[in-house]
């Protein structure tokens, strides 16, 4: 199934993308942005990084990321070179964090206290919700499942998506409506069937 | 649920996903960079152009007298070997995920050069007949020494700052070693006088010097990320 293929991809997708993006694809860059988000996150709350520190550190990491992409050499696997990355900026976050004082007389606040990052379940929701939508997008008659891929899961413009398609804007417009009424329709059955 | 730990990060998450769109659409394709090994090899031709420019100025005659001891070539080699090791490991180093072991790789032959060029120390009681410097020669040394470092520590800086250091201190470090040894290997047919005590503390001074100019101001231009929130474009400068 076509669907977001970088999304539940691994390694070798990632080198693929890095790639495409040291050669100037936009999209493709974009997209493997997108994938690291959450990778470069729970590398570096295994790290020890936690809260709103989180979040400058994936940030922090991306802007890295971006300085250094000439050095990425594709023989290589993409990860440890993410790691590298986003380990150091996890230091760095840790450092200017140690640097700050820190709230530390009310303990029943720490240690009541909860951990803001995700719940354990989390990816494994993640997971499942992407595969209920993939299923249903492909049960989608084909023009209507094209304009779903593109347009909303791959948020390519009208444009983008006609000349890709070779449509016009209005046919994908009405594709694009019809399929959305038609996946509403079937996730919400999916889900009444699984309440009841 | 009104929890505000939720609304918060769904802010977080749209910055974070401005920043992905800012940097999707600030790409432009960039050459991948040649491995480390081959810059290494780069910047050594350049050290090798710099002795080849030096050579009408030579004492060769003097040179081929002194490699017949053997505690001088042995220094010489280990020089030469500490420069290209220090070059390669600090070119490793600027790339993220290389192995830090790379660091230790100048080691043996620092200790080889250090150690060959320390038995110079007993050469006044060895040979007594050695040629001795003389102050104003061994400030001719040391002004060479740093001349010659100078140069070459500004091209591997630069070399350097086109990779990513994460650890602009210890890769500036190991390009102030490599800059050393080089200009330490490029002096020996230069040099008037054999190694002693007095000589050797010139150039270990003055080695420790360039690595530790390297570390305090090669640092600083080679972390171009330093800022906890540089923009992209500026990234790039």
């Amino acid at each position: 199934m076509p669907v977001r293929p970088a999304a539940l991809s691994g390694e070798a997708a990632l080198s693929a993308a890095m790639q495409a993006a040291q050669i100037g694809d936009a999209a493709a860059y974009r997209a493997l942005l997108r994938d690291c988000v959450p990778v470069i996150s729970a590398m570096a709350r295994a790290r020890g990084v936690q809260g709103a520190a989180l979040d400058d550190v994936v940030q922090d990491t991306l802007l890295t990321l971006h300085r250094a992409r000439a050095t990425y050499d594709p023989a290589r696997p993409f990860l440890p070179w993410l790691r590298a990355i986003t380990q150091r900026r996890a230091v760095d976050a840790l450092r200017r964090k140690g640097r700050r004082p820190q709230e530390v007389h009310e303990p029943l606040a720490y240690e009541a206290r909860a951990d803001d990052g995700p719940m354990p379940g989390d990816d494994l929701a993640r997971c499942e919700r992407a595969t209920i939508l993939a299923a249903a997008v492909a049960h989608l008659p084909e023009g209507q499942r094209e304009a779903i891929e593109h347009i909303a899961l791959r948020e390519l413009s009208l444009e983008e998506t006609s000349t890709l398609t070779g449509r016009t804007k209005g046919a994908l417009k009405v594709n694009f409506h019809r399929g959305l009424k038609a996946l509403r329709a079937s996730l919400s059955s999916r889900k009444e069937g699984t309440d009841a | 649920m009104p929890d505000p730990a939720t609304h918060d990060r769904s802010t977080q998450v749209l910055s974070t996903h401005d920043l992905v769109e800012d940097l999707a659409r600030s790409l432009t394709p960039v050459r991948r960079l040649p491995g480390p090994g081959r810059r290494a090899l780069v910047w050594s031709g350049a050290v090798l152009a710099v002795g080849l420019l030096l050579v009408p100025m030579a004492d060769l005659s003097g040179l081929r007298a002194r490699l017949a001891v053997p505690d001088l070539h042995w220094a010489a080699l280990g020089a030469i070997l500490t420069a290209f090791a220090a070059a390669l490991a600090a070119f490793q180093s600027s790339v993220p995920g290389r192995s830090p072991a790379w660091s230790l790789l100048p080691l043996p032959p620092l200790l080889l050069w250090l150690g060959a060029s320390g038995l110079g120390c007993l050469r006044g009681w060895l040979a007594p007949a050695a040629n001795l410097a003389e102050p104003e020669e061994m400030r001719g040394c040391f002004v060479f020494l740093m001349g010659v470092s100078l140069p070459l520590s500004v091209l591997l800086v630069l070399m350097l700052r086109r990779a990513c250091p994460l650890r602009p201190n210890l890769t500036a470090a190991l390009g102030g070693l490599a800059a050393a040894a080089a200009a330490a290997a490029l002096l020996v047919p230069f040099h008037p006088h054999d190694a002693t005590a007095t000589d050797l503390l010139v150039h270990l001074v003055a080695v420790l010097l360039v690595v530790g100019l390297n570390g305090l101001f090669g640092g600083r231009l080679l972390d171009g990320t330093a800022g906890p929130r540089s923009r992209p474009g500026e990234a790039d400068l």
